[in-house]
């Protein structure tokens, strides 16, 4: 009984205690449904939220670049396929067999090698390591037929820029890179590994427009970053195709006439409506190298050429006009009034207080000089005479008028404007007073006057066109609209390309235009041996000659040193401006040859091939086709899977 | 009488088939219930394979039941005698473990015994349940009220919580000291001497610290500040809220748990299968979880309060309390109310000791329902009273 009353206490007891440790449970599992509670259904917008993050990564599309097309539909910039051998190591099994095997059939180099390794350590092992870029169809080929020997390889197609006429329309073209730490925008594009944007020439001036829209590819991922599936796909808008002015084929037969010189540069435009046909810069590079990765030895090897391959002299290429600018100090001239039967008598010396200014000529000089003779012969003491009565403030404004000293406004980088001195120009960057000499010698291109060939090129269009400020450029732009002429009696005139008229007489015009004629085709002209003899196709022109360095007066008393002794970089530039056909003209040509001597006996010739080839081509009146004929870009290929 | 059977008033010896109709079938269906969860679970963790984990589970599941059934049908008087003899040779083991246990996830756990692999450490919470009962149930309330015969019981507590922490393994020890301190409380120990404890355990907390391992340091403190690292040791934690409060008020739907599936959430077929299971079952599949291991809790009050010796009722609140505390410890982890500690959840985490460990508990709570009516005098089997 004792047992019985003992164990009942200690029973009653117990009942107690388990009550209160089935209450202190029932308490703890309510809180555990409280949490529940909270986190699944009041915290559960902010979760979701989270959880999708974790889920859904964005991957862009690259867009596939908009390729380009010269004035007849010839492909000038297309992207092609690029294959490439890549390796998963987690199918490799062994991946260093795989490695050895694939070195077999394609070269592998010690630095891929290297890199290979780098790459296969640090990513994740479903992740592709690309072995080799570049690969020809035979390596495909031998790839694909050895695929089981070769566990976890395989082949990969991207795109790659490629320019099939290589350094001819380089300067035009550009060429595509990596983007640069400063070149970053907004554009979630450019922050994509491998993504490749235009650097120079067009595929920078049109980048956007070549660029197209990045597709967006939403795909859930793993925990490790491993693709699941894709959720939602946004196709990638391609760049747009474009059409350029260009003659594909004139420009490689212009690229490869300069190459007879060291370093040159030419332009060839339409003189109404300022498409540029042909411009070219001696030497050029390959636009290809850069799509690879250029080595650092190669860039540094293009960048400190002193013939600056990379530059485009046509644009960048600053030079002093000569003669060339004579042309504009004759219309500023008949402008004043000056009348172009004036005559003025050429001694070779002529003198200016007590400066003594010399022409080319030697004594005893040209003689007496009217306008015409003074173009056709280029005598300089005509001209020193002319702009002693003009001064500075005339010719600039010509100068000014016909494009020089202000960029052109082409559709390309980098252009230089040049420079027309003026009196507030010296003093506000030499901080000196104009000098009465320096007038003088403005009037035959020397001095400070600096121009491109581009701008010569313009210059010489907008003289031959009839007095229209024509601009030059390299898109082709739609079918222009019929140009209205403005109402008015005071109204300017407009060419039927929409440019603005000069507001120079016509017959101040064919004075000068007439001149032209006799440089090239009359006899005694600084240029006659060089004149087109085809039927219809003869042009006009003038040639330059600009010192790079002063003749000293010890120099000239000892007798001129001769071009060809000086060292090249102390050699005079050589310049040819032309039109042609001398009757109904379309085509200006402007053509420098750097340290190439005179003008007349370097840049005419060169002038002279190139204008006659344009004018057998003539791209002017060769019918464009739509740029919707040109094939359909390729459809960018699928990626494969990794 | 060689068995101290005589001062029993009822011959309470049954046969095997009145065993069998003893035995409270609707426990069973409840475990056997949950444990369906667990395969089903695991299906779901493998993205919708059996393999590697649902088949294995689920042979281990029957094999378990049939261990459970039989445990239940062993008479509670051997459990009895050899309560201590359990005890002591579980404590071996973790000394075996101690001494050249394989090395498993950092820490030695596991004893190689040549036909199969155990943890000592599972083994030792029941058989800590079933020493301290024994003990327990020898004492009278003036016994209890006095303190040095509650040396003995401390003794077989931090003995094997001792060797358990040496492992190391916190989340165990914790437990076996938590499930000891049930015991001592059902047992009748006064609440001042608890409180004693907590406060004497509390002021020893800094002593505690230096014995910790670097990464039990690193999980308290992510515990508390789970933002501090959230790629690091945070992550768990992280990546299980995120988990479960996606998963919302109805669940994303059975096999379309999208964190778990997509390899956010770690150790989903272990520790965390719970989270995986609220994601894709919602509060509504959580909370019915959890009422599930509610019905096995008040089926072990009930055979608790039903069982007529002291040893029992002692067993039984004991085993209850273990499988609470597992449940509580593991969901408290996973929706991030305490630190992660590694426990996993009962009957429905892979793991083969662990289930068996359970199972093996659950069928000794069963042993203490078919055999309540008997029994067991003060001083034991031989005893006279």
């Amino acid at each position: 009984m004792d047992l019985r009353n003992a164990d009942q206490g200690r029973y009653k007891l117990f009942t107690r205690r388990a009550a209160l440790v089935a209450g202190g449970q029932s308490l703890l599992f309510a809180a555990l449904a409280g949490r529940l509670y909270y986190l699944q259904v009041l915290e559960a917008d902010r979760y979701a939220t989270l959880a999708e993050d974790n889920r859904i990564n964005l991957r862009l599309l690259p867009p596939p670049r908009g390729r380009i097309f010269d004035r007849l539909g010839t492909e000038i910039a297309i992207n092609e396929r690029n294959y490439r051998v890549v390796l998963v190591a987690e199918r490799a099994g062994d991946v260093a067999e795989t490695l050895s095997a694939l070195g077999d059939i394609v070269s592998i180099s010690e630095d891929d090698h290297k890199r290979i390794r780098k790459e296969l350590r640090r990513k994740r092992a479903f992740v592709p390591v690309t072995v080799r870029d570049n690969l020809s169809w035979e390596e495909v080929s031998r790839i694909e037929l050895n695929a089981p020997d070769l566990p976890g390889a395989g082949i990969e197609i991207g795109q790659v820029r490629h320019y099939p006429h290589g350094p001819a329309i380089s300067q035009v073209l550009g060429y595509v890179a990596p983007v640069s730490e400063n070149e970053l925008t907004d554009d979630p594009l450019l922050h994509q590994p491998g993504f490749r944007i235009g650097k120079s020439g067009v595929e920078k001036t049109y980048d956007l427009d070549l660029r197209g829209a990045a597709g967006r590819s939403h795909v859930e991922v793993n925990a490790f970053g491993r693709i699941m599936q894709e959720v939602e796909r946004e196709e990638a808008t391609p760049g747009k195709d474009m059409m350029l002015t260009i003659d594909a084929d004139l420009q490689q037969y212009v690229y490869e006439r300069l190459s007879s010189e060291r370093s040159a540069s030419c332009v060839v435009m339409d003189i109404h409506s300022g498409e540029v046909f042909a411009l070219a810069s001696w030497p050029g590079y390959d636009p290809n190298e850069f799509h690879v990765g250029i080595s650092s030895k190669r860039w540094r090897a293009l960048t400190t050429d002193p013939l600056s391959p990379l530059a485009n002299k046509a644009l960048t290429g600053l030079y002093a006009p000569g003669s060339t600018f004579k042309l504009l100090v004759a219309l500023a001239a008949l402008e004043a009034g000056i009348s172009p039967e004036e005559r003025f008598v050429c001694r070779n010396e002529w003198r200016l207080g007590r400066a003594l200014f010399h022409c080319w000529k030697k004594k005893p000089g040209h003689g007496a000089m009217d306008m015409r003779d003074a173009i056709k012969q280029s005598c300089d003491i005509y001209f020193y005479n002319v702009a002693k009565q003009l001064g500075i403030d005339r010719i600039a404004d010509m100068a000014f008028r016909f494009g020089l000293g202000s960029p052109n406004g082409v559709d390309l980088p980098n252009e230089r404007s040049g420079l027309i001195p003026t009196r507030a120009w010296k003093l506000g960057a030499i901080g000196e007073r104009w000098q009465g000499g320096e007038t003088v010698i403005t009037a035959i291109g020397q001095g400070f006057v600096l121009t491109t060939p581009l701008q010569l090129a313009t210059m010489t269009a907008r003289l031959a066109n009839g007095g229209f400020a024509v601009t030059p450029h390299v898109m082709r732009a739609a079918v222009p609209d019929p140009v209205m002429q403005p109402e008015g009696e005071d109204a300017e005139p407009v060419s039927p390309y929409g440019y603005p008229s000069m507001g120079i007489p016509q017959h101040h015009l064919e004075q000068v235009m007439e001149a032209m004629d006799a440089v090239v085709n009359e006899w005694r002209g600084t240029a006659f041996g060089k004149r087109i003899e085809e039927e219809g196709m003869e042009m006009a022109g003038k040639t330059g000659t600009s010192q790079v360095r002063r003749i000293t007066l010890k120099e000239r008393k000892s007798g001129i040193i001769k071009n060809e002794d000086r060292p090249w970089r102390f050699r005079d530039h050589a310049l040819f401006v032309c039109y042609a056909p001398v009757h109904k003209p379309q085509y200006a040509c402007a053509v420098v040859v750097e340290h190439g001597g005179g003008g007349s006996k370097v840049a005419a010739p060169i002038a002279h091939d190139i204008l006659l080839e344009t004018q057998k081509r003539n791209p002017a009146g060769l019918v464009t086709p739509d740029i919707a004929d040109a094939p359909t870009p390729q459809q960018k290929p699928k990626e494969k899977s990794g | 009488m060689a068995l101290g059977y005589s001062s029993f008033r009822r011959n309470v010896d049954l046969s095997l088939g009145q065993k069998i109709l003893q035995v409270n079938w609707g426990l069973v269906l409840t475990v056997a219930g949950i444990g369906a969860v667990g395969v089903v679970m695991l299906y779901s963790a493998a993205q919708g394979s059996m393999d590697p984990w649902a088949s294995r589970q689920l042979i281990r599941l029957f094999a378990g039941l049939l261990l459970m059934l039989a445990l239940a049908l062993v008479d509670i008087r051997v459990w009895f005698r050899y309560a201590y003899l359990i005890y002591f040779a579980t404590l071996a083991m973790l000394f075996a473990v101690e001494l050249g246990g394989s090395i498993g996830m950092g820490a030695q756990r596991w004893l190689d015994l040549g036909f199969v692999q155990v943890q000592p450490s599972e083994i030792m919470k029941v058989a800590l349940v079933l020493a301290l009962a024994r003990y327990f149930h020898g004492l009278n309330q003036e016994d209890v009220a006095r303190p040095h015969f509650l040396l003995f019981p401390l003794l077989l507590i931090f003995a094997g919580a001792g060797l358990v922490l040496k492992q190391p393994d916190l989340g165990t020890a914790g437990v076996l000291i938590l499930i000891g301190g049930a015991l001592f409380f059902a047992a009748g120990v006064r609440l001042w001497k608890f409180a004693l404890v907590v406060v004497g355990g509390l002021s020893a907390i800094p002593i505690a610290w230096q014995f910790l391992h670097d990464y039990q340091r690193a999980r308290i403190k992510t515990f508390l500040d789970p933002e501090r690292d959230p790629l690091g040791a945070g992550y768990h934690i992280l990546q299980s809220k995120i988990a479960l409060g996606s998963g919302g008020m109805g669940g994303r739907g059975f096999l379309q748990g999208s964190q778990s599936y997509l390899n956010f959430l770690p150790e989903k077929h272990t520790d965390f299968i719970f989270t995986m299971l609220a994601e894709e079952f919602g509060l509504i599949g959580a909370l019915g979880v959890l009422g599930l291991f509610l019905i096995v809790l008040a089926y072990g009050l009930a055979i608790s309060l039903r069982a007529r010796n002291h040893f029992g009722r002692l067993v039984a609140l004991g085993i209850t309390c273990h499988v609470f505390l597992y449940v509580f410890i593991n969901v408290a982890m996973v929706t991030g109310l305490i630190p992660v500690v590694g426990v996993p959840l009962p009957l429905i985490s892979y793991g083969g000791t662990a289930l068996l460990a359970v199972m093996c508990s659950l069928g000794i709570l069963m042993s203490v329902y078919v055999h309540r009516d008997i029994r067991i005098s003060r001083r034991g089997l031989q005893g006279e009273d």
